[in-house]
């Protein structure tokens, strides 16, 4: 569960100072389906790495599980990282020249799962985000924008995390594959998992159960769907 | 964050060595390239160890071969510091046999052998060479080291009889009897300065050439040397074997002592002979050797510092390549520790094998210095290890930089870098 409360964030850039949060509470509760919306600039983003823990606020609190994230250092921010949150960027950022088991069990490396037990736990997630079997030892580089996302989102999913986060995941995507991708979200979702979509186009929102509108670093509307 | 505490990292041991050995190996050609400095750093270190302790050992081999705790008394004033003038050694004449006798009861003396050289004609049947002549007793070949291949060296009552018999070395052999075989060669006869003597045995060789080199020589017994090449009682020159190397100081010392009072001097200073240490010569002649290897090994080991340079600069070129690969690693739960622990093993792996190529290089070279220009060289087991330990160090000191530069790479701006 995540619960934010008056969430602020300031960026210094030499003498000026930009609020780019201004003070975002609200609740997530497991297993729902949020979308983030808002133009660009908005701060989407930058609540993004607050809410995985690679950023912390400038104020306010952060409760992930009831744990505070907002205050930790490094160490533990990486911890964190490693065991609640799965990320899934609009670049998909997978390791060029790695196969695609390689690059799923990626995350198992750092957590620490054993080398042998690491392929199961990435072939596993690997279905859970759609991903054609006959393609599992092709490299990343020989695949599709579409292929590559849902080893990106696999990867996201391998170490079973309390979170979803995918920052623009159709950004980079034909409308059709984008779908695509949604889809398999939507199906995740159904299966448990918590899920934060962020975008900035309105029919990739309409997907979520609960969009957010944030503007200007501000909550303009929380709106549930259906 | 807590900068005191113990780096924490959640890498394995065994995933590190094959997340680095797979970055290594996903770009072949420029890891070959950048291990070609340390390849060529290391072989040259390698190369120059070699042929500066081939050389010292040569040297050395070479004044041992000499004979072992080898001591000289030569006739003329010991040579002082300050003194400019030398009282002309070689042509005083001041020893005699009887001075060796003497030196023969001393403790710490195991042989003596009292020598005489002459410059002299020396006539087969066939050809004749010029060549020197050593007047010698039963201990000379104990004394210098020498063996007989073929014969027998001359005996205690050939020596006290005036024999006119002679062993002679292997060149001398080749320009009187070439093309004879050596077995009739013994028997035959020669004539040394007008005088027929008979050939008794044949001097193994001892290599080498210009100076000490003794297989261009003939001996024949001193009594018969003196009797007919030198005409007079002295001897050229004394040469003493101690019993050990640790002796030889003493040894000195009581040779010294004997001789005064034989010769009646009463003031050191006025000595008319001087005793000359082997042992001295082949320090003094290794320990130049040795500088000259360092500064060799110095020279080389410039080139390993540029190899170092290389390997950081491709390090820092890779970290920037790679920025987006250390964003999405920190965003999955890498530590910072992580990060450049994998670069630093990437920096390491490329030097050590940089480094192991360069020795199995450098051995190459060291065998075809001496297979295609004959200057001995010697690869020691302590250059090969140095070697390899300046590698890895070098991978540590110049990786750690790039190393802890990635770790610091903010993720967020990481994933974001173009
Ligand atoms: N590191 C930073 N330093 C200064 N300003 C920043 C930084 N990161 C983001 N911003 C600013 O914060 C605002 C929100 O950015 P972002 O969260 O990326 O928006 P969105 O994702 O909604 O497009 C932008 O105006 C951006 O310029
Ligand atoms: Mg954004």
């Amino acid at each position: 569960m995540i619960e934010c409360k008056d969430i602020k964030k300031e960026y210094t850039t030499g003498e000026e100072k930009t609020m780019v949060l201004k003070g975002l509470s609200f609740v997530i509760n497991d297993g729902e389906y949020v979308a983030i919306m808002g133009p660009s600039g908005s701060g989407k983003s930058t609540l993004m790495h607050i809410l995985g823990a690679l950023d912390t606020p400038t104020s306010g609190t952060y409760l992930l599980d009831g744990k505070d994230v907002s205050k930790l250092n490094d160490h533990e921010l990486a911890d964190i990282r490693k065991d609640k949150i799965g990320f899934v960027f609009q670049a998909f950022n997978l390791l060029p020249r790695a196969s695609v088991i390689r690059n799923v069990a990626l995350p198992l490396v750092y957590a620490g799962v054993p080398k042998h037990e690491r392929e199961e736990i990435a072939k596993k997630a690997l279905i859970q985000a759609g991903f054609d079997e006959a393609r599992f030892n092709h490299l990343s580089n020989q695949l599709s924008g579409g292929q590559m996302q849902r080893v990106a989102i696999a990867r996201a999913l391998v170490n079973n995390p309390s979170l979803l986060l995918a920052d623009e995941p159709t950004g980079n995507l034909d409308t059709k594959t984008g779908e695509i991708v949604l889809e398999t979200f939507e199906k995740l979702n159904k299966q448990g998992h918590t899920v934060i979509l962020i975008t900035h186009e309105e029919d990739v929102a309409r997907h979520a159960r609960r969009i957010i509108h944030i503007k200007d670093g501000e909550i303009l509307k929380d709106e549930k769907i259906k | 964050m807590s900068e005191t505490s113990i780096p924490k990292t959640s890498i394995k041991i065994a995933d590190l060595i094959e997340e680095t050995f797979s970055a290594v190996s996903s770009n072949k050609t420029r890891s070959g390239l950048t291990m070609l400095g340390i390849v060529i750093g290391i072989a040259s270190v390698i190369a120059m160890v070699a042929i500066g302790t081939g050389a010292q050992s040569s040297i050395e081999a070479r004044i041992s071969s000499l004979g072992a705790n080898l001591l000289t008394i030569q006739p003329g004033a010991p040579r002082t510091f300050g003194s400019t003038v030398n009282a002309g050694r070689g042509n005083a004449q001041t020893l005699t046999k009887a001075d060796a006798s003497s030196l023969s009861s001393l403790s710490g003396v195991k042989a003596v052998s009292p020598e005489s050289t002459n410059r002299e004609q020396v006539i087969s049947s066939t050809s004749n060479t010029n060549t020197s002549v050593i007047g010698a007793v039963s201990a000379y070949p104990e004394v210098h080291n020498m063996t007989i291949a073929q014969g027998l060296w001359f005996t205690d009552s050939q020596v006290s009889g005036f024999a006119k018999v002679v062993v002679i070395g292997p060149t001398v052999q080749g320009d009187l009897f070439s093309g004879m075989a050596t077995s009739t060669v013994i028997g035959q006869s020669i004539t040394v300065n007008g005088l027929p003597f008979t050939i008794v045995g044949i001097t193994a060789s001892k290599g080498g050439s210009g100076f000490g080199n003794t297989d261009n020589n003939v001996y024949i017994p001193l009594s018969t040397a003196q009797q007919f090449l030198t005409g007079s009682i002295y001897v050229g020159s004394i040469s003493i074997e101690a019993t050990s190397q640790s002796v030889m100081t003493s040894v000195t010392d009581e040779i010294t002592a004997a001789l005064l009072a034989r010769h009646k001097i009463t003031d050191p200073t006025k000595a008319d002979f001087n005793i000359i240490n082997q042992a001295d010569i082949a320090s003094t002649a290794s320990s130049v050797t040795g500088t000259f290897t360092a500064l060799l090994a110095a020279v080389a080991g410039i080139s390993l510092v540029v190899g170092g340079i290389g390997i950081m600069n491709m390090m820092l070129t890779t970290v920037t390549e790679r920025t987006r690969e250390i964003g999405l690693r920190k965003a999955i739960g890498a530590q910072r520790s992580d990060i450049t622990l994998q670069f630093l093993a990437e920096a390491i792996v490329l030097t050590v094998l940089g480094g192991v190529i360069g020795i199995m290089l450098g051995w190459g070279v060291s065998w075809g210095v001496t297979r295609f220009f004959s200057i001995t060289t010697q690869v020691s087991v302590n250059s090969i290890l140095l070697a390899f330990g300046v590698s890895a160090g070098i991978g540590i000191l110049f990786g750690y930089y790039p190393a802890v530069r990635a770790s610091k790479l903010n993720p967020i701006e990481a994933l974001r870098y173009e």
